[in-house]
């Protein structure tokens, strides 16, 4: 298992300094970065003094370790709107936007893997038809559009819930919904087609045998089997809540990082732009390394292979 | 089997003539401003008026007009996004599953870590670092595709090179250059078809999306995104400015998903877990 973690890490380490490398690369495709990260009123003396610091006065290469050096210490530049350390300010703002993904999440799970399994149940009749519009509706329609639509019925014409900010309980209704419908259709249309796979399978067909009643048959040895491809994608679905969460925030005034992505990239941000990527890509590869550990403590099979 | 999804179809080829003859249909300048008539309703609204069908934004410019146009932005995108990124994708496919060994490791580690991060994320990093544009947009949505088009098609390569015509190819003295593209590219394009059909609704979704965020294709050309974008700050006091461009992307993007699956179950039924 030590091994296990350890060739895990090392992976990740490998991804982030490839991200690292194309966003350094990316800021160099038009010239001098410097003229992505000064202020419009900067001096001719602030804009050589940052050439120094950042070491763009050297070879390419000296340059790239000066960028790696910096970022290793913490160091990813400063905002140039909010002038203010980008680390700082993606960390002051990241707690808002953890305190929103979990729930779409569990709304995710809590709707979409019955809805699946029952419409899975249902094969091909009104109920398993119903799911599948609800489904392909919920892939179809971009998140953006549909907060607003959100709002545009429950805030404007119904005045049930407030249209944006943070707050109570009511505040979380409107955000969630729109950051977790995508998710939601993913999870029923993926438990719909893994459990009419598990179904067929020889293992139920013994519990059935064995007399056992079908509820249990059906919620606990098919769906413990069918959730396994969901398991398998869950990179895919952290790397959607990730981008969902910029549209989602910016439709809610939601002071989270998906905001601070969106303001970052309005006013031509290139630092914070660029911290932004960096530090999400460190939080999304430590949440798939979490997943990873957890899931080879589940299933031995995938740490020895 | 089922029957041809005709009212999709319908739907998808409106949108196309609507984008290809946008200059005939469209009643009004797309971009021309009349401050006198803005923020007008749809016509079938108290206040709206016939002149302007779906009613105007809050620069007075004709949504209708804007929405045809914008069509035009949203599948020219689409195009071009699944040209390059699926072409990519299905060449590194290719490449990766005939060659094997160390090529194909570096590939799919690629495949792999392109899957781990966001690619709206770099494709946001472009459009500040590159500037707003179509080269832009394409180059950032092809980033979004060319990993999955390369996992699948490697996937059917490897089964493909163990099958007897291309061992006979072989021992006739073909290349490797000219096995790949006469023997195996004919061989998933069926496949590729597939990808690409399923992934328009994808790349539309994601051109929205950038435009949306200020990211996709500048003002004034209108795209659809940016009307949704431009009419959010109105929806208390003129909801048809942000809904209607919306019911527009959905619209098309649930046909060509709904096309995409019925073309999928005819060509190739194994690709039902997507």
């Amino acid at each position: 298992m030590g091994r296990f973690i350890v060739r895990r890490l090392l992976h990740g380490l490998v991804l982030l300094f490839m991200v690292a490398t194309v966003v350094f690369v990316l800021g160099r495709l038009t010239g001098n970065p410097v003229d992505l990260m000064l202020p419009e009123d900067a001096t001719a003396e602030d804009r050589t003094r940052l050439i120094k610091s950042l070491g763009l006065d050297g070879p390419m290469h000296t340059q790239f370790l000066v960028f790696i050096g910096n970022a290793l210490q913490g160091d990813l530049g400063t905002s140039i709107r909010m002038r203010q350390p980008a680390v700082d300010l993606f960390f002051s703002r990241l707690p808002n936007t953890l305190v929103i993904i979990p729930w779409a999440i569990l709304l995710a799970m809590v709707v979409g893997i019955p809805l699946g399994v029952v419409a899975a149940l249902n094969r091909g009749n009104m109920l398993d038809r119903g799911a599948g519009t609800i489904a392909v509706l919920g892939i179809a329609t971009p998140n953006f559009w549909l907060g607003i639509v959100l709002i545009f019925v429950f805030s404007v014409e119904l005045g049930w819930l407030p249209s944006g900010r943070m707050g109570g309980p009511e505040h979380y209704v409107l955000p969630v919904i729109t950051l977790g419908t995508f998710l939601t259709a993913g999870f029923m249309r993926l438990t719909r087609s893994s459990m009419l796979d598990v179904l067929e399978s020889e293992f139920v067909k013994l519990a059935r045998i064995k007399g056992l009643s079908e509820t249990v048959v059906i919620w606990k040895h098919c769906l413990r089997n069918a959730m396994i491809p969901l398991l398998t994608l869950w990179g895919v679905f952290v790397g959607n809540l990730i981008t969902g969460a910029i549209v989602t925030e910016t439709v809610f005034a939601w002071p989270g990082v998906g905001r601070l992505t969106y303001e970052a990239v309005i006013y031509r941000d290139f630092p914070l732009l660029q911290a932004v990527i960096i530090l999400k890509s460190i939080l999304i590869l430590s949440i798939n390394l979490l997943v990873d550990i957890l899931y080879a403590y589940v299933d031995p099979r995938i740490r020895l292979s | 089997m089922q029957r041809l999804p005709w009212i999709p179809i319908l739907i998808i080829l409106t949108i196309f003539a609507m984008a290809i003859f946008a200059p005939l249909l469209a009643p009004h300048d797309p971009i021309d401003q009349t401050l006198k008539d803005k923020l007008l309703p749809p016509f079938w609204f108290e206040g709206g008026s016939t002149k302007y069908i779906l009613g105007t934004d809050a620069f007075g410019r004709d949504i209708l007009s804007r929405l045809i146009y914008g069509a035009r932005v949203s599948l020219l995108v689409a195009l071009l996004a699944l040209t390059v990124g699926g072409g990519v994708g299905l060449t590194i496919g290719i490449v990766a599953g005939y060659l094997g060994g160390t090529i194909e490791t570096i590939l799919m580690r690629l495949v792999d870590a392109a899957f781990t991060f966001p690619a709206i994320l770099f494709a946001l990093l472009l459009s500040v670092t590159l500037g707003q544009g179509l080269g832009t947009l394409v180059i950032a949505i092809s980033l979004l595709l060319w990993a999955s088009f390369a996992r699948i098609i490697r996937g059917e390569v490897l089964a493909l090179k163990q099958r007897d015509f291309v061992a006979l190819a072989k021992v006739r003295g073909c290349s490797t250059l000219r096995i790949m593209a006469t023997h195996i590219l004919p061989n998933v394009l069926n496949t590729f078809l597939v990808l690409v059909t399923l992934n328009i609704g994808v790349v539309i979704i994601a051109e929205a999306s950038l435009s949306f965020l200020g990211a996709g294709i500048p003002p004034p050309t209108p795209t659809w995104g940016l009307m949704v974008s431009e009419g959010r700050g109105r929806i208390a006091d003129a909801w048809w400015v942000a809904l209607i461009p919306g019911i527009a992307i959905t619209l098309l993007v649930l046909s060509v998903n709904l096309f995409g699956d019925w073309l999928r179950d005819r060509l190739d039924p194994r690709l039902r877990q997507l």
